[in-house]
């Protein structure tokens, strides 16, 4: 276990020199995240004083871009994806085969170091957005609304690890997974509650929605959070997620399997 | 004068030849970014499309409105993307390989080979899936744009194109302060999110900070009211062709205070 300490430890490092980045990456995130906020306040408006759209109000509708935020620096994956494609592309896992060292726990190190070093670094200015906005950041209902909430983001910060894991283990049989890495992204971004809360959607499109991983990426725990997802729906809902993050592990474990034994140490 | 044009002009059709090379040596990778891209910008317009079940206008901006204008976004992007992008991007490459001492060395302008040494073909069929999408809008629109209309339009999407690269280039000169620039493009991309905005949603501080500082305000939504008959004043006008003068001289300005800061690597 011990080992597997040093390597956050050195993730954390590593990932500092780089602060400068992470700074940047947080300012320019809030833009189009303002820009967002703008565009609902104006259609708000347009609508007339207290209206609602889907069951959000204006303030629930800020208050859900604020969360959204926020999930989305606890659980986003980084660079890992690429970093995972470029080590099997450019032979550099052959060393992991050699040493006592699980290569997925040791990427995991790196992914929660990653996400540690992206908050201490965000922290401040994602805080100070947040106060900007206090009057419109709703806080969660009770204690137990909170846990399952921090519980549901634990599971989505998996999920999005072992998801972007086993995409990168596509370079094992395709030169250039970047493209993929794209596409899914593009997936992911719609239809996790990016964009926009999944509720608003025609009710057809959202119940189908929920046949898919994505609202486990980061739509299931805002919406715990907010209140909307309560009672039997939220236990059913943490099954399911729990049930998609164990499948995405278990395809992580198998394309990592199948992968080695194609692998021919390309420059290693 | 004539002599020097002509000239660049031959170097540039070098630069293409080569591009179109290089990507032919991977087309199946070729297909699949326009297929990303397709994606992305599929994307964008559901985001509208969601957005208009719950209203009929942000501000004076009317659902088909906006998509002509989520068109005429993709439409410069792309455009900015073919010519310009992988080079501003492969500026902070240049600089960290030291390979930037070839590129000072050759009897050209520095800052147009740097700018114009690749061509991404890709983003010539990627504007094309913009222009459809606005063919489409204008119908719904009932606009039947006359030819000065699209000549207009062109020559201020071509401003526009300006300000995209004089601003990437700008941002890209950075990498010689700090050599890892990656987190850039990807700032950049944020950028592009605004630029596609109906600007009347905007107000105040972030208004006059993305018209007259960052003009992305200005980028796509002046060449898209001149198309659908929105410009209400000619200071539009003004401002965006004056912006985009204002960004390529600040630009320069800024190439040549970090050209001297080069110190090339140890190779």
């Amino acid at each position: 276990m011990k080992k597997y300490f040093h390597v956050i430890n050195i993730g954390i490092q590593n990932n500092l020199t780089y602060r400068f980045n992470f700074l940047m990456r947080t300012l320019f995130g809030l833009i189009p995240l303002v820009a967002m906020l703008y565009v609902w306040r104006t259609i708000y408006e347009g609508k007339g004083a207290g209206s609602m759209v889907g069951d959000y109000s204006l303030a629930q509708m800020i208050s859900y871009y604020l969360l959204v935020s926020v999930v989305d620096a606890l659980t986003a994956v980084n660079e890992d994806d690429w970093q995972i494609a470029t080590d099997i592309k450019d032979g550099n896992i052959s060393q992991f085969l050699l040493k006592p060292i699980d290569y997925l726990a040791y990427r995991f190190c790196l992914f929660v170091s990653g996400r540690l070093t992206y908050l201490a670094v965000a922290a401040s200015p994602l805080a100070l957005f947040i106060l900007y906005f206090h009057k419109y950041f709703v806080l969660p209902a009770d204690f137990t609304t909170l846990g399952w909430f921090l519980l549901s983001t634990a599971l989505t910060a998996l999920l999005q690890f072992f998801m972007s894991y086993t995409m990168a283990m596509l370079a094992f049989w395709v030169l250039e997974v970047s493209t993929f890495i794209f596409i899914l992204f593009a997936f992911e971004y719609i239809a996790s509650g990016h964009l926009f809360p999944l509720n608003i959607l025609p009710r057809g499109v959202e119940q189908a929605l929920y046949f898919t991983p994505f609202p486990y990426q980061l739509y299931f725990p805002v919406s715990i959070y907010m209140g909307k997802t309560s009672g039997m729906d939220l236990f059913r809902g943490l099954l399911i997620q729990a049930a998609w993050t164990t499948a995405a592990y278990g395809l992580a474990r198998f394309a990592w399997r199948r992968g080695i034994k194609k692998y021919s140490a390309v420059g290693g | 004068m004539l002599a020097t044009l002509n000239r660049y002009l031959r170097i540039y059709a070098a630069l293409w030849k080569n591009s179109v090379t290089r990507e032919m040596i991977f087309k199946s990778n070729f297909l699949l970014w326009i297929v990303v891209e397709l994606l992305w910008f599929g994307l964008q317009l559901s985001l509208i499309g969601v957005l208009y079940l719950h209203t009929d206008h942000i501000g004076s901006w009317t659902k088909w409105q906006v998509v002509m204008l989520i068109g005429a976004s993709h439409f410069i992007q792309q455009i900015f993307q073919a010519f310009f992008l992988i080079n501003c991007t492969n500026l902070s490459e240049l600089i960290r390989t030291g390979k930037m001492d070839f590129l000072l060395l050759l009897p050209v302008n520095t800052r147009f080979v740097v700018s114009l040494r690749q061509v991404d073909l890709g983003g010539f069929v990627n504007a094309t899936s913009g222009l459809a999408v606005m063919a489409y809008a204008a119908r719904r629109l009932d606009l039947f744009p006359g030819f000065a209309h699209v000549l207009g339009f062109l020559g201020l999407c071509a401003a526009g194109i300006l300000i995209h690269y004089s601003l990437m280039f700008l941002l890209a000169s950075i990498s010689f302060w700090t050599v890892r620039a990656q987190g850039m493009v990807w700032g950049y991309y944020n950028l592009f999110q605004i630029a596609r905005m109906p600007d009347e949603a905007f107000r105040g501080l972030f208004k006059v900070m993305f018209t007259f500082a960052i003009p992305m305000l200005l980028v796509s939504n002046v060449p898209v009211r001149l198309l659908v008959n929105k410009l209400t004043s000619p200071l539009y006008l003004v401002a965006l062709l004056a912006m985009s003068v204002i960004c390529f001289a600040v630009s320069e300005w800024g190439w040549r205070m970090s050209l001297r800061r080069y110190t090339s690597a140890s190779s």
